[in-house]
């Protein structure tokens, strides 16, 4: 056999191309493979190579075509594993398609034998492939002009519980949080159409309780109808039946495939509707610090393939997420122009030439009384879901939105008075409260509640996890 | 009841002083101000009245802070917003926005219902002071 390496994949001199796409993998190889043939071997099964030589490779100009890997990198305090810097020509992939973009990339390799792991960390995607995408089908800036909501983040809820409700008991959970306060509530990823509530029903409902808030707050509300389905055709039934009731926006699950999501963001785009993509599943590829693809690599792709909210981290909640990777997933997810910087685990430089950003979505065991830490954390742009946080509230749902509209509106008023407000949350907090009772009432019940787990996924330049 | 549109609706009444430091937050950041006032506060009611141009050169809070109240003084019963606008790059929209001054009775919307086929409703909501002409509203 001719080692990967000899036949074109290792070339250490090649200066990448501005139009070429870049990948930065972390290599764990085999006992006994050195560390460049295991990252010549990943360029290679990525891109043009099988396990042996075939003549008609000499009827192309394979050389153009071969993946090139240009640098290897020791990981920092991680004995055994690479950072392997690969590049691939543009003429590798069909415009606008993240099917054919993955099925190259993470198609094969990853189950590569000359390497005991693998894991896609970044992508560089240039600008002459982010232009073949059509991107978020509105993206953070008219969805806001859309609902004309400015300058605070916008607040959300999953309905509770996630099984069991009918369509009737449903939509109460809907028109309480949304008449508190909320600008949204959700459907969760399994919520699609079960035997206890299927979702014309649910839909039906659901549109009453959103107009009825609408009329009493004056404001414009929105539910995402999950419109996940075991096919496209129904998925395009239930689309077109939400746009029929009017509704602002749609939701689908990370699971449905990237094609299905590219064909839904092509769709929303065309019918005007919001499109909320929830990253049902992620997990099982993301966590692993050795194995899979890191979540900056998926929020690209789906910002490629047009969403317009993504699941991205709250820091603070009850869910995975070190402090400085989520604020790279949420700088991959917003920004126009995007610096490498290793604190935040971003590898490359990324400009999106204008493509339009993702709102991230923060959901999972987050509060009232952390209102301070997530506007630090994730800022303005971001939707911030409290399930539990809206509905577990001792006074009813609409208290509990209503404690988190002001917990927020509080926090960005000091923000914006010039004050520490991430010193001082916990009494800018507490002052509110005294003139509120629903927020007093939610921090006393949740006040203190906090997830201090260390993340498995860190960037390799923090030795430990940061503290929150 | 209280409409609910805005940066600040769940906060009680900015005063002046309050207004002022959300003023000079927007000037501190390259954000023009701006004063709109209605009569018609339908959610999908976008273009409400300018009180002048967007105040382009103005930087001095004060100097805003006064704009705002002259169009209070003169429209003493209509809603009456603040808005700050971002035209950098990849924003140019709205920065925040919210209301400075209400009518002394909100009386709200109705929800009024067509039923059609198949148990489907289509919805429309309807503010009941724009049953009144233009100018005869929240006397």
């Amino acid at each position: 056999m001719i080692p990967y390496k000899e036949m074109g994949y290792w070339k250490p001199d090649y200066v990448p191309k501005d139009s070429d796409i870049l990948c930065a993998f972390r290599v764990t190889p085999q006992p006994g493979v050195e560390p460049e043939e295991a990252a010549a071997a990943v360029a290679g099964e990525s891109s043009t190579a099988t396990w042996t030589v075939v003549w008609t490779d000499r009827l192309t100009a394979y050389d153009h075509y071969q993946a090139k890997c240009y640098r290897v990198d020791p990981v920092p305090n991680a004995e055994g594993q690479f950072i392997a810097w690969i590049a691939y020509d543009l003429d590798l992939f069909e415009e606008g398609s993240i099917a054919n973009l993955t099925s190259s990339i993470i198609g094969n390799v990853f189950g590569f034998k000359a390497v005991t792991a693998l894991r896609l960390e970044d992508m560089r995607i240039p600008a002459h492939y982010v232009k073949t995408f059509q991107g978020p089908a509105h993206g953070i800036v008219i969805e806001r002009e859309y609902l004309d909501k400015f300058g605070r983040p916008l607040l959300g809820a999953t309905t509770k519980p996630k099984l069991g409700l009918s369509a009737r008991n449903y939509g109460r959970v809907v028109y309480e949080a949304l008449r508190g306060g909320l600008d949204f509530t959700k459907d969760d990823e399994n919520i699609n159409s079960q035997p206890f509530m299927r979702w014309r029903d649910r839909y039906l409902f659901t549109m009453e309780a959103v107009n009825r808030a609408q009329a009493a707050t004056g404001e414009i509300k929105g539910h995402y109808l999950n419109v996940t389905a075991g096919t496209m055709e129904d998925m395009y039934e239930r689309a077109a039946f939400a746009k029929e009731l009017g509704s602002v926006i749609i939701m689908i699950d990370l699971t449905i495939g990237y094609t299905a999501i590219q064909s839904m963001a092509k769709w929303a785009r065309a019918n005007g509707l919001i499109l909320h993509l929830h990253r049902a599943g992620h997990g099982t590829y993301t966590r692993q610090k050795n194995h899979g693809v890191n979540f900056r690599v998926i929020g690209k792709w789906m910002r490629m393939a047009g969403v317009d909210h993504l699941h991205a981290g709250t820091v603070v909640g009850k869910l995975e997420g070190d402090p400085n990777a989520v604020a790279g997933y949420y700088d991959t997810l917003r920004l126009g122009s995007v610096k490498a910087d290793p604190r935040k685990g971003l590898y490359f430089d990324q400009e999106w030439a204008s493509m339009p950003g993702v709102m991230p979505v923060a959901s999972g065991g987050i509060h009232a009384g952390q209102a301070h830490q997530l506007l630090h954390y994730l800022g303005e742009d971001v939707v911030l879901q409290f399930g539990g946080g809206t509905i577990g509230h001792p006074m009813g749902i609409a208290a509990g939105a209503e404690a988190n509209r002001v917990a927020v509106e509080t926090m960005i008023k000091a923000r914006n008075e010039g004050r520490d407000y991430f010193k001082e949350g916990p009494d800018i907090l507490k002052k509110a409260a005294s003139r509120n009772r629903a927020l007093d009432v939610a921090l006393a019940t949740w006040g203190d509640i906090t997830f201090n787990y260390a993340s498995t996924d860190t960037p390799d330049v923090v030795a430990t996890p940061t503290r929150v | 009841m209280r409409i609910t549109q805005g940066t600040f609706s769940y906060l009680p009444d900015f005063t002046d002083e309050e207004i002022t430091a959300q003023i000079q937050y927007a000037l501190d950041n390259g954000w023009p101000l701006a004063v709109e006032f209605t009569d018609d506060p339908h959610p999908r009611n976008t273009y409400w009245e300018m009180w002048g141009l967007p105040m382009f050169e103005l930087k001095d809070a004060a100097g805003v802070l006064m704009e705002v109240n002259e169009c209070r003084a003169a429209k003493p019963n209509m809603y009456v917003r603040l808005n700050a606008y971002d035209a950098s790059l990849g924003r140019m929209t709205v920065a925040f926005s919210f209301i400075v001054q209400r009518p002394a009775e909100e009386p709200g919307f109705r929800l009024d219902r067509a039923e059609a086929n198949d148990r489907h409703i289509n919805y429309t909501t309807f503010a009941y002071v724009t049953g009144q002409p233009v100018g005869d509203r929240y006397r």
